[in-house]
């Protein structure tokens, strides 16, 4: 690990104030994914601010009836939150298919939703990343690439984005509120993460020195039947190959709204706003279900280690909706 | 329980070429510790090397074995990935800190009896995990047992006698 300064930030403007006058600064949470990635080398930074004393670590209801959930609310408290587990058991599921009760104990939901790719050559400064070292090549391409992107992709970088709480939050239609030099703003979930293009190198659409505050819930009917489906290479802690996050609002045996998004596919939690829609008003059906995850997986391409993913996403989203349906059964 | 405070000026991991060290405070097990330490020292470093308590141990130092696992205010962590100046001020409770000094923890009484460990390395933290589990209160299952104590690896796999000693302290609790 570098050596780097340390401050303790007390508000959110001291935060965002003693950020600015580090060109490398990050903030730290709960540090699970910084720390381990500057033990790594991958990440530098000069200075670390640290966030924890902020006043941001509750869970309030909003005036729209949605929850607000603070940054540094741990995961844990988050997913064992009584008005999640009622409202968003989505959420709540998976939170807890992820990391472990210790890891989840430590990681924030600010900090969730900036963790980065565990592409191997990411990790290992000794071989080229574009995403650690633009313009340097991406060698997972060519390489060992189990676990990277079937969508979304470009030559030069093909990594996921690892989190299981950003699926669910994409499938939610989250928004992030931002604090930053310039003022607030808040950004609809869908517009948080981005595609690796010609830049991997930037993971999402937050500036540097830019503070997430919040997370806001909207108000919505997928309270019944939702199901977290993580397939993964071990049955507990590790990290997803797909992950599948569903929703659905049923009217008898017709679908009255649906969400569907996918985790360890792309660079982003994966939506097909457009493929959703065309199923409402259907019934709920596995034939249904087999065409729309042959549509959302329109596009797909494998890179030879990772092909077996578009065959498996395809089986996860219809298994996913199927146990949908059959949690709000028993409710 | 101990009150009075060990203040350890000279870490003897001292590095002297870099400068900026910080005065950390910490609880541990009731003992007060006035550490001095650079911003980059974990907290698990912390509790090993300056406040020189051993029982917790480094297995990967990266999240994913759990042999660093710690409670915090009851609650259970993995002292690699977060720094001691971060918990400047927290009561940490390791290992050391279970027995009341005269008698065993129920849980280290449950794995003697269970022959829950084999070399012993993971022992530390998966006691401590199992506390911070019980603390919890959401394990009602042996599925749920072994689901929330997947934090913790044992490379010599006493995973059925490990389960086996939380059980039963979890009934006897009940
Ligand atoms: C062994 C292991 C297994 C894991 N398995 C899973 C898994 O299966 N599924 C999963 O989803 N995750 C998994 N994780 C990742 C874990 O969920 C993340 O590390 C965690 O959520 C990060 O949160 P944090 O608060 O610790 O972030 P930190 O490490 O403190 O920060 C991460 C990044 O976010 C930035 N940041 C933090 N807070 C804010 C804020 N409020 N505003 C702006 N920027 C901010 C930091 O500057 C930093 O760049 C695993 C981690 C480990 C170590
Ligand atoms: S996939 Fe992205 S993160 Fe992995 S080596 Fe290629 S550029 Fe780097
Ligand atoms: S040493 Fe901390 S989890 Fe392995
Ligand atoms: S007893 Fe040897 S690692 Fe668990």
């Amino acid at each position: 690990m570098n050596s780097f300064s340390y401050n303790k930030a007390y508000d959110v403007a001291e935060a965002v104030a003693d950020i600015q006058e580090h060109e490398q600064g990050k903030f730290i949470a709960g540090g699970t994914n910084l720390l381990d990635l500057m033990k790594e080398n991958v990440m530098k930074p000069d200075h670390l601010t640290d966030i924890n004393r902020l006043d941001l670590a509750d869970i309030t209801e909003n005036e729209d009836g949605g929850l607000r959930l603070g940054a540094l609310v741990t995961n844990a408290d988050t997913a064992w939150n009584v008005l999640v587990e009622q409202r968003y058991p989505l959420l709540s599921k998976a939170i807890l298919a992820g990391a472990s009760p210790q890891l989840r104990n430590m990681a924030t939901n600010g900090g969730n939703l900036f963790q980065r790719t565990r592409c191997y050559y990411f990790y290992d400064t000794t071989t080229a990343c574009n995403k650690r070292e633009p313009g340097s090549g991406c060698s997972a391409i060519n390489g060992i690439n189990r676990i990277h992107a079937i969508l979304g992709t470009s030559m030069q970088c093909i990594a996921t984005h690892p989190s299981d709480m950003c699926v669910a939050l994409a499938a939610l239609d989250a928004k992030v509120n931002i604090s930053g030099p310039n003022g607030d703003r808040t950004l609809e979930f869908a517009d948080l993460h981005r595609l690796p293009g010609n830049t991997p190198h930037l993971d999402t659409n937050i500036a540097q020195g830019e503070l997430v505050t919040s997370i806001d819930l909207p108000p919505g009917n997928f309270t019944k039947n939702t199901f977290y489906l993580k397939v993964r290479d071990r049955q507990s802690y590790a990290f997803a190959l797909v992950s599948v996050a569903a929703a659905l609002d049923m009217d008898g045996d017709v679908i009255r709204d649906i969400r569907v998004a996918m985790g360890g596919v792309a660079h982003k939690p994966w939506r097909r706003r457009d493929v959703e829609q065309s199923y409402i008003g259907k019934v709920a059906s596995t034939e249904n279900f087999r065409e729309l995850a042959e549509t959302m997986l329109t596009g797909a391409v494998g890179f030879g280690g990772n092909t077996f993913k578009i065959a498996l996403a395809k089986k996860a989203i219809v298994r996913a909706l199927n146990e949908a349906l059959k949690t709000g059964e028993n409710l | 329980m101990k009150n009075d405070t060990t203040v350890l000026e000279e870490p003897f991991r001292k590095r002297p070429d870099l400068p900026d060290y910080e005065l950390v405070n910490l609880t541990i097990n009731g003992q007060s510790f006035k550490l001095k330490l650079q911003p980059w020292v974990s907290l698990l470093d912390a509790i090993r090397e300056y406040a020189g308590l051993t029982g917790t141990k480094k297995g990967c130092d990266h999240g994913q074995c759990g042999a660093c696992t710690v409670l915090i205010n009851g609650k259970r962590i993995n002292s690699c990935l977060t720094l001691a100046v971060m918990k400047d001020g927290e009561a940490i409770t390791t290992i050391e800190g279970l027995s009341d000094g005269t008698s065993n923890h129920p849980l280290q009484d449950a794995f003697v009896e269970h022959d829950a460990f084999q070399c012993g390395y993971c022992t530390p933290g998966q006691i401590c995990s199992a506390v911070g589990l019980i603390n919890e209160g959401r394990a009602n299952s042996l599925e749920d047992v072994q689901e929330l104590m997947s934090g913790n690896i044992c490379r010599c796999g006493a995973y059925n006698n490990i389960n086996a000693a939380i059980m039963e302290v979890k009934s006897k609790m009940a």
